[in-house]
């Protein structure tokens, strides 16, 4: 009992303020004092450590849990750069005259929702603002929703509600294929063969933004949304290299690494790695969004790990590794 | 002939992928379009075995008593109400005017996709960071070169990746300052890393590939 005591004020805490977020905002003095109270807290773990006590694990769960939570009540940013390969995509799709067709791969569901919708908000909304017209498939069952999702956030931005996109004339949803890269594979031939109808069964040729559209050499860019397989790797290996189409990607920050070979050798017009790099597109297209937001969260994260791992280094060097109860 | 009718199914559909990247003109091509349907069509029954697989477990073992068997029941209740109001909110807007799918705002699927199902796969995935955290601080120690290497790049690449990283190195030159830093690591040392892995990965799916085809290897057919 007195171990979930503590869970379960956190999580009455949190609720109450997820209902009074704005009145729990903290001003920026405030944030400052929470952080360095955070940062008093690691020291007294570090004391801890190095006298022999280790740490048990639910400290280290909570402390991750506050340094996740507390940053949505903060009231500061810091300042992002915007990193090469970010400004690679940017300028690939900027470079895009008004009309061009871009197709939107989403493969990714829910649970990488908060790293790739962020991206596909801003892209949305970026291309609605610039008329770039956009045919969205999924090569994951749940793509086309997430998909669906961004579409939304881009319809009920009031700049573009004034002139609201028509669907099938300045964006379709073909919905999700099953096949994995023979999809790739397949519309590099004919898209039709591979999607007959859209999302809500109306019969390809209907669609006024398809006419004309057969394959790959009709698609002016592909922006893929990627969170494993298939994913971008599927869409280098075919859509670029056997059919010669440019394609920008953003991945989850665990696939980023395996794709900077692509970016490297030019094959990836571009890479938005994680929330980072959902955060830098924001930032360069100018449409923010809750990337910016959620990576306040994910640096104070980042920050308590790596105080761990150092402080379990610490404690390795110091070889004060006793045996003695845990703290907690 | 049970095991030379699927050897001679693997052996004609890996030439014929093979030979139509080779020879993309026809009759090659037509092959290619053929088999790629047939491929589509199998993995949308697989998607539907993996299912009634997960149902027909969950049920053996709510009736054997097994231990958690009452998450079993949570997985059926689960499947079923998705599976009844995607049929109900298909069905209702193919007869309503003007038409509308199941998967459009409003409807129930909508909701539960969006309130119940986008949360909890979320909530499950972010657990992760918590055990991410507590693995670290037992386990990533600097005990010889590679694991300090690995330290110093895994701590610099997250620190980058964060705006926190360059407030805190902002008095640094700019090339020294944490986001170059990652920059530099994710471009050079990773890619590096990373072709040679991909290279390997390669040249082994090529072999495995030619003795599948040629039916030297044969484990997928035991069981």
């Amino acid at each position: 009992m007195k171990k979930i005591i503590p869970i379960i004020v956190l999580l009455i805490l949190f609720v109450i303020a997820l209902f009074n977020k704005s009145q729990l905002e903290m001003s920026a003095g405030v944030s400052i004092l929470v952080t360095i109270l955070l940062g008093i807290a690691m020291i007294v773990v570090l004391i801890l450590t190095i006298s022999g006590r280790s740490i048990e694990r639910r400290i280290v769960f909570l402390f991750i849990g506050v340094s996740l939570i507390l940053p949505f009540f903060m009231n500061f940013t810091l300042p992002l750069q915007v990193s090469p390969e970010v400004r690679t995509l940017y300028d690939a799709l900027a470079k895009l005259p008004k009309g061009s067709k871009v197709l939107a791969s989403y493969d990714y569901d829910p649970p990488s929702a908060p790293e790739l919708q962020p991206m596909g908000d801003a892209f949305m909304k970026w291309a609605f603002r610039h008329d770039i017209k956009v045919i969205i498939i999924g090569l994951w069952p749940q793509g086309p929703l997430q998909a669906n999702l961004s579409v939304n956030a881009a319809l009920a931005d009031p700049e573009i509600a004034k002139h609201p996109p028509k669907y099938g004339v300045d964006y379709v949803n073909l919905g999700y294929q099953s096949g994995n890269e023979f999809v790739i594979q397949g519309m590099g031939t004919s898209i039709r063969s591979k999607f007959p109808s859209d999302l809500y069964n109306t019969p390809y040729d209907s669609i006024p933004l398809l006419r004309g559209v057969e394959n790959f050499s009709n698609i002016d860019f592909v922006f893929n949304l990627s969170a494993g397989y298939p994913g971008t790797v599927e869409w280098v290996q075919i859509a670029v290299d056997r059919f010669g189409v440019p394609v920008g990607a953003g991945n989850t920050a665990v696939q980023a690494p395996q794709v900077y070979p692509y970016v490297e050798s030019g094959q990836l017009t571009g890479l938005l790695g994680g929330m980072s790099g959902g955060a830098e597109f924001e930032k360069i297209t100018k449409e923010p969004g809750q990337a910016n937001t959620f990576l306040l969260s994910q640096s104070f994260a980042h920050v308590v790990v790596i105080g761990f791992i150092l402080i379990g280094n610490v404690a390795l060097f110091m070889g004060k590794t006793k045996r003695r109860p845990p703290i907690g | 002939m049970r095991r030379e009718i699927p050897l001679i199914i693997t052996f004609i559909a890996g030439l014929v992928f093979v030979v139509q990247y080779f020879i993309p003109h026809p009759p090659f091509d037509a092959f290619e379009q053929v088999f790629t349907n047939w491929f589509a069509i199998v993995q949308a029954f697989a998607i539907w075995l993996g299912a009634l697989s997960l149902m027909k477990f969950s049920m053996l073992k709510i009736r054997r008593k097994q231990k958690d068997w009452f998450m079993s029941v949570i997985i059926i209740v689960g499947f079923v109400v998705m599976v009844a109001y995607g049929a109900y909110d298909g069905f209702a807007g193919m007869h309503a005017s003007p038409t509308y799918s199941f998967r459009d705002a409003g409807t129930h699927f909508d909701w539960l996709y969006q309130n119940i199902y986008t949360p909890l796969t979320s909530t499950m995935f972010a657990l992760l960071a918590f055990f991410v955290a507590s693995a670290s601080y037992r386990a990533f120690r600097a005990r010889n070169l590679q694991a300090t290497l690995l330290l110093i790049a895994g701590i610099l690449v997250m620190i980058g990746r964060v705006p926190i990283g360059d407030w805190l190195t902002s008095f640094m030159p700019a090339h020294y300052q944490a986001s170059n830093l990652a920059t530099w690591i994710m471009n050079f040392p990773n890619a590096a890393g990373q072709r040679a892995i991909m290279i390997g990965i390669a040249l082994g799916t090529v072999s495995t590939s030619l003795r599948i085809i040629l039916g030297i290897e044969r484990s997928h057919l035991e069981g």
